[in-house]
């Protein structure tokens, strides 16, 4: 593809609360943009990961180049960049959204601004982005778009008057929003005489091709040859290709220049070497300074992935490794669990994060599973004087050599119907919230905020708080900083037996409960044994919480009729199979699923 | 001469318990004759094969073979006879319900050769009795046992079930009194398993609306420790998990199960085990009474498959098994195999070690199933 006039160019992205529409939208703008046959339309084009299909949500960005044909007769080539649409990749939607000049934003007709409408929409104001509101979902009966345009304007405050009423889903519409893409949002700046100046907005590993760069060329040019520097993490290497995006497939062009939307390849071999957010440029004549907003990403969850099979650790070993080529956030260490013998300390974004990957250890490369209760990273500072990041409760030091602990702080945005403010108030209060102030977006519905310690909402608070508000309530946070907290780690033993997997740390204020539940649910997990089993929870070397399971009583075949040994040999054979699917803590054997079934304690 | 015993199935009924789950339907005079046929020319189809065997024990089980009539039973034998060399001594059992065991059929019975009975009793409680779907009451299992002593027979086994649905301590107390008084050879004991495909699964199983029913834990183990402390208490010896016998009167065949001594089965769905190798006959009756015999299931026995079954059939039996006879058999000794169980085993108080025996605790008889299928390789 020959150069292209800039003028003609859009890159743009559409942001949504979970549910909107979004994918369904993106997938009618390639359908009428022509892109695709019929054939080859399968519905939501974008979200290619088979998780992504099925949980209705983008988790890395994809984009896709098409081309379309304005009411005025005129060639316009969209670059469409979607979004992964969580809070737990909100960096990458930082970069994503740098790499657009506007951006659509969808809000469904019928449920309005949701607590993710507004954070998006915060991102895109932040990134000087023209954002055109579209009322989507139309075709419901509950529709109410004149509400939902009022509370655009007074929420949000931009102007929704003229925004277009569609329906994704039934294609109804569509040619409005094209027509404001081309009218409201600018065509790229950009001067291809100046040096090289690319933003990385996502990457990819391919395994013919290296790691595949998706970049907006902010000015100047690249093409194959082009020696280029990342100037983050200072690799260099030399262009192998450059191209567009087709849908699901790579077309490769001659160069790649100012305002464009595309990837380079360049015999890379990690992700890691070409982070999200840093800036390409050409090796020998570099631009002036890296573009803006570049930062590591860094873990904020951690759990110990173990293989249920101890002697598929390689195994899980090389899929973390394969996994880790495209996704620069997840980290992962070798450890070692006296309960679950050989696995890896992982870090992850956020909890959907790490729920994503262990389906796709699971999944794709079908390993069996044992997840430790995620942590979060506290901040030990010792006696001494030194600092340690905590990413392990079994690692933390003897409280001899404590001075004081910090735990990480987010800052919440609830968005909930106003009965049951109430309720989500109590479930923010349990967590340890700390109240920041409330506004009616109208009538009906009010926006909290709150301060919340992040090892309170990593669990359970998502299901809590959707099951107290009857899925009315939608959530987003980010994160807030370091307080000094007064922690404790939670001891489980069984059978008198410290169990190190299910250590925890927790605030003093609800060790107890947090014991006492964590003793109930474990009870309940265990099956009796040949003999008594007391399950304690202790602080330091005070127990705090007792459940004791009886020894089993009777377990026995009666009869074995007319010498059918088969039938009892079965039998026996599906209770040493149960038993393969055991975790033997000293004499104890334990369930595979009670290591993760203490994760969900909200009983309510 | 090597050991055989025989194992013959009856797979008929007058009802099905409400409990049973295994291989028995209800069906008509013609087809019960039908399959005697068929039974007859399968026992005939092994002549000339068993020549270097002498039959130790016969067992005629079901099903109830006593719904067939006294000539066929008869019949049945006059081929086994025929066909294979039966000791004098050999242990002639058939299994009777109460309504088909009258004395005329007794007669028949013991000149073909029966030399045992095992009566199925399960309860002596009337309401319980109907509660399993059984279609006799006391009074008439009374008849049969007279009947039963009055033809002749001097070894009797009787079936009871402990654990039934209502059941209490004293109920079952007074079952196992009265079926005491009566004083038959050899008991057997059984604790009620609920099948999750039969009627009482259905009521009784895990999502049964009766559950409730079922005796607690408490109760059930008191249950259980009163047939113990009874029966020994009345002069019976426990020889394995759930029969009790008389001095001299332990039932030959059954023992043979856990010996892994070999045996034919003849009939519908019938188990053998033969030179290591176990295998069944066909389950599908129509196929069975158009002859089409077939040997299903076949499995060679590996090594290692008949070191698990020497253990966890022989640790059945009350004395254990024998680390000699373990030894002479497999040229290894028992510990090198299973030393690592046996220890934990022992620590936990599950099995006990003396006299060259290795056998259940008292508690390792209660949960025998964890313990046995530590012995699985």
């Amino acid at each position: 593809m020959s150069q292209f006039d800039q003028s003609k160019i859009r890159n743009f992205c559409i942001i949504a609360h979970i549910d909107h529409g979004k994918s369904t939208l993106a997938d009618r703008i390639i359908e009428k943009t022509g892109l695709l046959t019929d054939r080859e339309m399968q519905s939501q084009v974008l979200d290619n990961m088979d998780l992504e299909r099925e949980r209705g949500i983008t988790i890395k960005a994809q984009t896709v180049r098409t081309v379309y044909k304005a009411k005025d007769g005129t060639e316009y080539i969209f670059n469409l960049i979607d979004t992964p649409g969580h809070v737990d990749f909100n960096y990458e939607v930082s970069r994503s959204l740098a790499a657009c000049d506007g951006a659509i934003l969808v809000v469904d007709a019928a449920q309005g601004v949701e607590a993710q409408t507004l954070a998006n929409v915060y991102l895109a104001l932040d990134h000087d982005l023209e954002v055109i509101p579209v009322i989507n979902k139309i075709d419901l009966p509950s529709a109410d778009p004149a509400r939902v345009i009022e509370e655009i304007e007074d929420v949000i405050g931009i102007e929704a008057q003229d925004a277009p009423l569609i329906s994704a889903k039934k294609g109804l519409h569509i040619e409005a929003v094209l027509e404001a893409v081309v009218q409201k949002i600018p065509a790229p700046g950009g001067e291809l005489s100046k040096p090289l100046q690319a933003l990385v907005f996502d990457s990819l590993y391919d395994p013919y091709k290296g790691v595949i760069i998706f970049c907006r060329i902010m000015d100047g040019r690249v093409k194959r040859g082009t020696p280029i520097r990342m100037m983050a993490t200072g690799a260099t290497a030399e262009v192998v290709e450059v191209g567009y995006f087709g849908a699901g497939q790579f077309l490769p062009c001659d160069e790649l220049t100012a305002g464009v939307v595309g990837y380079i390849t360049a015999s890379l071999k990690n992700v890691k070497e070409t982070q999200v957010g840093d800036t390409v440029t050409h090796a020998e004549q570099p631009c002036a300074a890296p573009l803006p907003g570049y930062k590591k990403v860094n873990s904020m969850v951690y759990c110990g992935l173990y293989p249920a099979d101890g002697a598929k650790y390689p195994d899980l070993r090389d899929a973390l490794e394969k996994l880790q080529l495209n996704d620069a956030a997840l980290q992962f260490e070798s450890e070692t669990s006296v309960a679950l013998g050989f696995g890896f300390r992982c870090g992850f974004l956020g909890l959907l994060h790490l729920e994503i990957i262990q389906e796709r250890l699971e999944r794709e490369y079908n390993l069996d599973l044992v997840t430790t209760a995620p942590s979060v990273i506290y901040k030990v500072h010792k006696t001494d004087g030194t600092m340690v990041d905590l990413t392990n409760p079994t690692n933390l030091p003897e409280p001899t050599e404590i001075a004081y602990m910090e735990e990480p702080l987010v800052k919440a945005e609830i968005m909930v119907s106003a009965e049951y403010i109430g309720s989500i108030m109590d479930l923010c209060q349990e967590r340890r919230g700390i109240y920041q102030g409330m506004d009616y977006i109208e009538e009906r519905r009010a926006v909290m905020r709150y301060h919340l310690p992040l090892n309170e909402i990593i669990y359970d608070f998502f299901d809590a708080l959707k099951s107290r508000s009857r899925g009315y309530a939608s959530f987003d946070y980010d994160m807030l900083g370091y307080e000094r907290s007064e922690l404790v780690k939670l001891d489980i033993l069984i059978n008198k037996e410290e169990v190190d997997a299910l250590s925890f740390i927790v605030h003093s204020s609800t060790a107890y409960d947090r014991g006492r539940k964590m003793c109930e649910k474990l009870k309940g997990e265990i099956p009796r044994q040949m003999f008594e089993i007391p399950i304690q929870a202790a602080v330091g070397n005070k127990v705090i919480a007792r459940e004791t399971i009886r020894a089993l009583r009777k377990d026995v075949l009666a009869k074995c009729y007319g010498g059918d040994i088969s039938r009892k040999k079965k039998l026996l054979e599906k209770q040493k199979e149960g038993k393969k699917r055991m975790r033997q803590v000293g004499s104890v054997e334990i369930p595979q699923k009670a290591f993760m079934s203490v994760l969900k304690l909200d009983d309510k | 001469m090597k050991e055989l015993g025989l194992y013959l199935h009856i797979p008929f009924c007058v009802k099905k318990c409400d409990y049973c789950d295994f291989l028995s339907f209800v069906l008509d005079r013609k087809s019960q004759s039908l399959y005697v046929q068929a039974l007859v020319h399968e026992i005939k189809s092994h002549q000339d094969k068993f020549t270097d065997y002498r039959v130790k024990t016969i067992f005629l089980g079901g099903g109830t073979p006593s719904v067939l009539n006294g000539e066929e039973i008869k019949e049945i034998f006059r081929v086994l006879y025929q066909v294979f060399a039966v000791g004098k001594e050999a242990e002639i059992t058939m299994e009777v319900n109460p309504e088909s065991a009258g004395y005329g059929d007794m007669l028949l019975w013991r000149e073909a050769g029966v030399n045992r009975l095992s009566i199925g009793l399960q309860s002596a409680e009337d309401a319980e009795l109907k509660l399993m779907g059984r279609v006799h009451d006391y009074g008439q299992f009374l008849k049969a046992y007279d009947h039963a002593r009055k033809a002749g027979f001097t070894n009797i086994n009787v079936d009871i079930i402990s654990g039934l649905p209502k059941q209490t301590l004293k109920r079952y107390k007074k079952t196992l009194e009265q079926l005491v008084a009566l004083k038959p050879e050899h008991i057997s004991a059984y604790a009620l398993l609920v099948e999750e495909e039969t009627p009482y699964g259905k009521k009784y199983g895990m999502s049964g609306d009766f559950v409730g029913d079922l005796p607690d834990e408490e109760t059930d183990r008191l249950l259980y420790a009163y047939t113990k402390e009874m029966l020994q208490q009345s002069g019976y010896v426990r020889y394995e998990i759930s029969n009790y016998a008389k001095a001299g009167y332990v039932c030959r065949h059954n023992l043979g199960y856990w010996n892994r001594t070999a045996y034919l089965g003849l009939g519908l769905g019938a188990s053998s085990f033969l030179d290591n190798v176990r295998f069944r006959q066909t389950s599908d009756f129509d196929a069975y009474i158009q002859m089409k015999f077939d040997r299903q299931g076949e499995e060679i026995l590996t090594c290692q498959s008949q070191m698990e079954e020497f253990m966890y059939l022989g640790l059945r039996k009350i004395q254990g098994v024998s680390m000699q006879a373990f030894e002479t058999y497999f040229g290894k000794e028992l510990l090198q195999v299973y030393g690592k169980q046996i220890k934990r085993l022992e620590k936990l108080g599950l099995l006990e070690m003396s006299g060259g025996q290795i056998r259940l605790t008292a508690y390792g008889i209660d949960i025998s199933n964890c313990v046995l299928a530590e012995f699985l390789l």
